[in-house]
């Protein structure tokens, strides 16, 4: 029933909206349906906007466009655009679900970029033992931009900073730091073995989109089975409760942001390993907006306690294909940026509807 | 000091001065699933201080948000000085002469007093805001309660009992002819509570009228004209306050008959004294200190037995129980558990050695409002229940259901979020939460605050049970029933320090009350006047939520 | 507004009034300490840039032409945040400002200036609609309308910079940012005059204190009757507004309407807010030191001119700069908080 949820719900902002002190309108036994709502299907239901939406998205192609989008092309360039954005999604969900956010996604994706064309381009990295070299090229990124995430998480857990500031300040800085990194160069290599984590086509399939599958797949299964998953929740419902029935909220909002960092510098490798070279300008830009829109559309509550993975794939898709289907019509970039903005209201709107 | 009139205080009838006030008659209205009232009335006199009292899910709060326009009436009549009325938002009843001073205060932090009185009406001149007015106004209205504070500065830098009076001097600029408290006292302390009881006395020399809505019996007596009962959406009694006694108050509201309440007892507490003393030491606290909330407070509870830890507001009580948990450290003393020195870094270290504890605030403390039931309950049972950061689902389905069947948990099934279930239903969940630990000591709370009475009952024999299968409790509660007929030993907390322990013979409310407000030295002195003292809690019907 | 009475926050008053106090003193500190800090970076920068032309009556006019248009920003971006609200638009705003400035700069000073006021106001209301109608936070409406608003700019500039139409060589437009009233740039007076009146709103119309008394506490503001769907609409047009005008003043100093500047620019205005000790969850903060934030940042970035660094040391200075800001704000309020 009447349920003013301040709109402001950004911040952590302390208690939720309660019932007075005798609300009698809570029944003590509603229909069984309210229950499994949530429970069971709770992440498709909540997605099923975006669903929707990408169902008729894929007939609208498949009837009207059908010589140009049923092609293994078609195919490959939508799932390798969109393969960064669902992973970096992913770590935005994780961290949503907590009731923080991540701004510096983008950023850390241009840190990681630098840092792995650095190695690659380094005479003194071990090149002479067979794949020592471009394995420390995946790994020393990666492991750079969790420690950044992680540095995140300390501001956000340690110093009591509100998340969107937090994050904001590698936003600012991250970029330069990567450009400090490459020393505002563009740094251009060429190593196809390395290459494949964003080239590679097993089974006729960009490798990213497998890569970005697995991510959702072993993300949706540790939120639905570890512990983990449900300290992530339960800090996003209530903290203070959470904290009271002993769950380690700092470690785990400092592993949320670590995980979000680590993914980003994952997809930042994948972005340089497609373009060849890493543009510090370039790598990952805007890409904090996707991921954050990723998850919007796929109905994961943006004040936290709720997380749908599967949904942030879903809104992923959805979005990507609301661009693309615009582009072959003949819109321009813009009209799509505009149409994709649309869409994230819609899908906020209807989440609103819908939610308490 | 200045002396301009204030701008308006004394309400002008402006019907027959006879006639009640308001008139509320035959109100009904239902909530998809829930009849919340069937034929509700309320009749409140001019200048009187009229009670509206009721246990929880009786329907005054549906009556009251009628009356203010938060909701809208299905059926019956609502006569406000001589005209029909239904108001369609609280800002209209406050312009129609009806204003409300919440429980929680509804005002703006940062701004000042001056500012929260006139938010939304400030004096202007030349179309800017004429702030030496709004200041000069502000101080006469206040002068008018009795209270002379600088009206400059921010509203949070005033005590919560100064805060509600800047609310009620809001609610008297408005003209109101009524003004609605609903459970204002539930965050003051003794004095706090007097000097609101001046200011209502002072509205009502004005002409002006008060409802008043508090679970607080000693408060109804102290400054209430008349009194109207309800339950079950029905109200059931109207009378003069002075014409009905305590017990029989308490009787109406339960619907229960006057020997009945006497011969049952309050609680469903059974076995406390008979358990007394046998068990070894658990917990000793020993004369822990925390800046001002903790000067020395001294409590030990041994295996199986429950041990009440009685105090006023602000007396140390929850934060003896936060030290114990270890959400908060002490500076001074020990704690030792199981003979051991306590250095818990936090909750799950308490946790892991065995004590659970159910804050006193369900909402904010204890409940995650959109995980399922079955997510609540195994909470803090996840690190046993799950092996290499992976949930065992088939014990916590089983640990679930058991629990589920043994509170007598009313759900839909496990997978109902919480935030779906009553108030009694949650509180069993939290309870789970701990129990499914089996733990060594529990700490609750007030276990049973905002609790409908069947589910009181309830939870209090469970603890019983529980505490006569060997778990140490300790049991902070407000209300002196529970403390007396639940209380294997009762510890008294005053202004940090422990003044009184009391074995469950000496336990009787007088006493309890007495070395609540005294101490203990004073304790024998003080007697009669601290059970005639106001705002003594003495609740009935479950306290303030 | 629905007849509902929402239920009220059920939170400890005795807690809560910790909260804001410690809040309210780590305000009130921050705001001297920003006065403080901007003069010691002015004096600093004296001392070591002074002989390089640091205080030089060139670089001080150059730099104040420059930084007006981030004030005019943050000024807005400072009565958002005042309600508890976030505008990220206000970048996005700025280019469809300055390519509709460029657009029309040949049809008068006048229209140019009105079409990107008027653009930005269109923006702030359908971010204000949205949040005020639909209760939708704020940082995903404006979010929306910052990507919205970049394809906007594209299309309005077919997706290439405008030049300034010739005329507005002549009719005065580039004036706006070129013109000095003695020493002092046009853009900067009229920043100055935005934030007079901006404070004289502040604290002297109702307007101002509704901003403040929902953004310290929506339920009260709501039950007191406050116009509150009205307050926060006007505050997001307002915003809206002065980024429009800033995008105005950008497409004359800069000669065209690029649809890709201005990148970022909603961040340095909230970095410039948040440093002037404008409480971000509302209710609390001052015009006055949001413009001692912008010109903090400001001498910051226009000292590092002086150092032959590059220009991308500059954004990892400024997250520094960040960073040491917010830590020591922190700080401040865990100092509170265990003296409380």
């Amino acid at each position: 029933m009447a349920n003013a949820r301040p709109i402001h719900g950004g911040m952590p902002s302390g208690p939720g909206p309660s019932p007075g002190s005798s609300t009698p309108a809570a029944p003590d036994l509603p229909d069984r349906r309210a229950g499994l709502r949530d429970g069971l299907l709770g992440g498709a239901r909540r997605a099923s906007a975006g669903l929707g939406a990408l169902v008729l998205l894929i007939l609208y192609n498949v009837v009207f466009n059908a010589d140009a989008f049923l092609t293994r092309q078609a195919f490959n360039i939508n799932a390798t655009q969109v393969a960064t954005i669902v992973i970096v999604g992913v770590g935005m969900t994780l961290v949503i679900a907590t009731g923080g956010i991540d701004l510096s996604v983008g950023a850390l994706m241009a840190i990681a970029g630098s840092v792995a064309a650095m190695i690659l381009l380094s005479t003194r990295a071990p090149w002479d033992i067979p794949y020592l070299g471009g394995a420390l090229a995946i790994a020393i990124p990666i492991l750079v931009a969790g420690a950044f995430g992680l540095g995140n998480g300390a501001l956000v857990t340690g110093f009591g900073i509100q998340p969107i500031i937090a994050t904001l300040v590698l936003f600012i800085a991250g970029r330069g730091i990567a450009q400090v990194i490459t020393d505002g160069e563009l740094k251009s290599f060429r190593e196809p073995d390395w290459q494949y984590i964003g080239l590679g086509r097993p089974f006729g399939v960009p490798f990213q989109a497998l890569l970005a599958l697995a991510v959702v797949a072993v993300a949706a299964w540790a939120m639905r089975v570890t512990t983990f998953g449900r300290y992530v929740l339960a800090i996003g419902g209530n903290e203070q409760a959470a904290r009271l029935a002993g769950v380690p909220v700092r470690r785990v909002k400092l592993a949320v942001y670590a995980i979000s960092g680590l993914l980003a510098g994952l997809a930042g490798l994948v972005e340089i390993a497609i373009n060849s070279a890493s543009d510090a300008n370039r790598v990952g830009l805007n890409r904090e907006l996707d991921a954050i829109a990723a998850v919007a559309v796929g109905g994961t509550v943006l004040t936290g306690g709720r997380a749908s993975v599967l949904g942030t794939l879903i809104g992923a898709l959805t979005i990507q294909l609301i661009r693309y289907t615009l582009l072959t019509e003949g819109a321009s970039d813009a009209v799509a940026r505009v149409v994709t903005a649309g869409a994230i209201v819609v899908a906020v709107l209807l989440q609103r509807r819908r939610g308490s | 000091m200045a002396s301009a009139p204030p701008a308006a205080i004394a309400a002008t009838p402006t019907a027959d001065p006879s006639t009640p006030l308001l008139v509320m008659e035959g109100v009904t209205k239902s909530f998809p699933g829930v009849v919340a009232l069937s034929g509700a009335s309320l009749r409140v006199g001019r200048g009187e201080v009229h009670a509206l009292v009721g246990q929880n899910g009786a329907g005054k709060s549906t009556l009251v948000r009628i009356l203010t326009g938060a909701h809208r009436r299905d059926g019956g009549t609502v006569v406000f000085d001589g005209r029909p009325i239904d108001f369609r938002s609280p800002q209209a009843a406050q312009v129609g002469g009806v204003s409300t001073i919440y429980q929680e205060i509804n005002l703006v932090p940062y701004r000042s007093v001056a500012e929260n009185i006139f938010m939304g009406r400030e004096p202007r001149s030349f179309g800017l805001i004429n702030w030496r007015k709004m200041n000069r106004d502000a101080r006469a209205l206040l002068a008018r309660l009795g209270i002379r504070i600088d009206v400059t500065r921010p509203l949070l830098e005033l005590n919560v009992a100064l805060q509600q009076m800047v609310a009620i001097a809001r609610a008297v600029s408005f003209d109101s002819k009524l003004v609605v408290m609903d459970e204002p006292t539930s965050s003051l302390d003794d004095r706090e509570v007097e000097t609101l009881f001046n200011v209502i006395r002072g509205l009502k020399a004005d002409g002006v009228s008060v409802l008043f809505i508090t679970h607080r019996l000693d408060e109804l007596y102290a400054v209430c004209d008349r009194v109207t009962i309800m339950r079950d959406g029905v109200t059931v009694d109207e009378r003069p306050m002075a014409e009905i006694g305590k017990l029989e108050l308490v009787a109406r509201m339960l619907g229960k008959e006057l020997g009945e309440v006497r011969r049952e007892g309050q609680t469903g507490f059974r076995d406390a004294g008979r358990r007394a003393g046998s068990g070894r030491a658990l917990l000793e606290v020993d004369h822990i200190e925390r800046g001002r909330a903790l000067q020395g407070a001294t409590v030990a509870v041994r295996e199986g037995e429950i041990v009440g830890l009685a105090g006023l507001l602000g007396s140390g009580r929850t934060e003896v129980a936060r030290v114990v948990f270890g959400a908060d450290q002490i500076e001074r003393g020990e704690v030792r558990f199981g003979g051991q020195p306590t250095h818990f870094r936090g909750p799950g270290d308490a946790i892991r050695a065995g004590i659970g504890f159910c804050s006193e605030d369900r909402k904010v403390e204890g409940i995650v409002p959109h995980l399922s039931v079955r997510e609540n309950l195994t909470l803090a049972a996840l690190p046993v229940l799950a092996r290499h950061g992976i949930v065992d689902h088939d014990r916590q389905r089983e640990i679930v259901d058991r629990f589920i069947a043994r509170l007598g948990i009313k759900t839909a099934g496990p997978d109902q979020p919480i935030r779906e279930l009553s108030g009694g239903n949650q509180q069993k969940v939290l309870l789970a939460r701990w129990l499914c630990l089996d733990p060594k000591l529990l700490i609750l709370d007030e276990p049973t605050r905002g609790i409908d009475v069947g589910a009181k009952a309830e939870i209090q024999a469970l603890v019983d049970e529980l505490a006569d299968g060997g778990l140490g409790v300790l049991m902070i509660s407000s209300e002196i029933e529970e403390l007396t007929e639940g209380g294997d030993r009762v510890v008294v907390l005053r202004d940090g320090r422990t003044v009184a322990e009391l074995s469950h013979a000496e336990a009787d409310q007088d006493t309890i009350l007495a070395a609540m407000a005294q101490g203990e030295g004073q304790a024998a002195a003080g007697d009669g006047q601290a059970a005639a003292g106001v705002g003594v809690p003495a609740a009935v019907g479950g306290g303030s939520a | 507004m629905a007849a509902t009475a929402p239920p009220l926050p059920a939170s400890e008053p005795r807690a809560d009034a910790q909260a804001d106090r410690r809040a309210q003193l780590g305000s009130l500190v921050q705001r001297q300490g920003a006065i403080l800090a901007l003069g010691l970076t002015l004096l600093f920068g004296w001392w070591r840039y002074g002989d390089n032309g640091f205080t030089g009556s060139y670089n001080l006019t150059e730099a104040l032409r420059y930084n007006a248009m981030f004030a005019l920003i943050a000024l807005g971006m400072t009565f958002v945040i005042m309600t508890g609200g976030i505008d990220l638009s206000v970048g996005a705003v700025a280019v469809i400002g300055s390519v509709l400035a460029a657009r029309l700069s040949g049809e008068g000073v006048w229209v140019a200036i009105g079409g990107a006021v008027l653009a930005g106001v269109a923006v702030g209301l359908l971010n204000g609609g949205l949040i005020a109608a639909f209760r939708i936070q704020p940082f995903i409406v404006t979010l929306a309308t910052l990507l919205a608003g970049r394809g906007l700019a594209l299309i309005l500039s077919g997706n290439a910079t405008v030049s300034l139409s010739t005329d507005a060589f002549t009719n005065g437009f580039i004036e706006l940012s070129s013109r000095n009233l003695g020493r002092v740039p046009l853009p900067a007076a009229i920043a100055a005059v935005a934030f007079v009146a901006g404070s004289v709103v502040l604290n002297l119309t109702r307007f101002g204190r509704h901003v403040l008394a929902f953004g310290g506490n929506e339920e009260a503001a709501r039950l007191a009757g406050l116009p509150v769907s009205r307050t926060i609409v006007a505050v997001y047009a307002l915003s809206g507004g002065l980024a429009g005008l800033a995008g105005a003043i950008l497409a004359a100093q800069t000669f065209a309407g690029n649809p890709n500047e201005a990148v970022g620019w909603e961040l340095s205005a909230i970095a410039a807010v948040v440093v002037g000790g404008t409480l971000l969850t509302g209710g609390l903060g001052s015009v006055w030191t949001t413009l001692v934030g912008v010109l903090l940042l400001g001498a910051i970035i226009n000292m590092l001119n002086f150092e032959s660094l590059d220009p991308y040391w500059q954004q990892v200075i400024r997250g520094l700069f960040l960073l040491v800001v917010v830590v020591l704000q922190s700080r401040l309020a865990g100092r509170r908080r265990s003296v409380a």
